[in-house]
């Protein structure tokens, strides 16, 4: 577990709860980004402003971050172009048959306590680890 | 704080967290997610930071009336373990185990100016479109 940054994490973890707060108390939504996305490629309705601020602020978090540590800010890809944009298609289907994501339903479902919430993040934690085990082990890398 | 206002400052608010813990980065998430492999429990840390701040502010949001942009809380509805919800949690676990990216971090990707980041937004949001195509007419539908 040499990899293990329980600080950063803490600390960024605790950001993100922030922000769905803020979210929630001062917008009165939820945080949950695949529902934030998906509801500005739905039918044109009145409520893409607040959609796409949130977008937009997300990109301006995680770029100052990038800006301040660029050594920090890394995104390393460990799958090919093929995988990459097969898992892209499988996320946005999912997330929006499930209504939820590791946002939606992890941070915010779980701290409403809805039952709902917990049941989702449940199964596409377990899920992942299946799926990565199975990809990293039994079929080599794809 | 208008509803615009409160989605900017949150989105920022959560686009630092993901940043700073590294949940942007998708081999990192992918370490989490090998629990056979060389196992970082730092997402777990990230969650757990997450769902405290943000079932704190559920409890406060359940004592007010209203956010303080006005309007209402609008808060999800749903209440049934349904097939949808476990099969789309499923099938959002198996492409986030695949490429170790979910919405956010995906979007956050696009800093990179990588063209795998680029492959799976776009590969996301045509998934979302294609779930929108499915389920229209259906009664349970969006």
């Amino acid at each position: 577990m040499e990899n293990f940054t329980p600080l950063s994490a803490l600390v960024g973890g605790l950001l993100i709860g922030l922000g769905a707060a803020v979210l929630l108390l001062g917008g009165g939504r939820i945080a949950g980004i695949s529902g934030i996305v998906g509801g500005m490629i739905k039918r044109p309705s009145g409520d893409h402003l607040w959609r796409a601020c949130f977008v937009v602020g997300l990109l301006i978090g995680a770029g100052a971050y990038a800006a301040f540590a660029p050594e920090r800010f890394v995104v390393q890809f460990d799958t090919t172009a093929g995988t990459v944009a097969a898992a892209g298609l499988i996320v946005g289907y999912g997330t929006q048959l499930g209504h939820g994501c590791t946002s939606g339903h992890g941070v915010c479902g779980i701290g409403r306590l809805s039952l709902r919430s917990v049941v989702a993040t449940v199964l596409f934690m377990a899920t992942a680890m299946v799926t990565v085990f199975i990809t990293r082990y039994m079929m080599g890398a794809l | 704080m208008p509803l615009a206002l409160s989605a900017l400052i949150a989105g920022i608010l959560f686009g630092l967290g993901l940043a700073v813990s590294q949940m942007t980065n998708p081999a990192k998430v992918l370490a989490f997610l090998d629990v056979a492999g060389d196992w970082d429990p730092s997402l777990a840390v990230v969650m757990a930071g997450a769902v405290t701040v943000s079932f704190i502010a559920f409890r406060i949001a359940a004592s007010r009336t209203a956010p303080l942009a006005g309007g209402s809380f609008d808060l999800p509805t749903r209440r049934a373990i349904d097939t949808p919800l476990v099969m789309g949690a499923m099938v959002f676990g198996v492409g986030w185990g695949l490429a170790g990216l979910c919405p956010g971090p995906a979007l956050t990707a696009l800093l990179s100016g990588q063209r795998k980041a680029f492959l799976f937004v776009g590969a996301m949001l045509a998934g979302m479109l294609v779930y929108r195509f499915m389920s229209r007419g259906r009664p349970d539908g969006d």
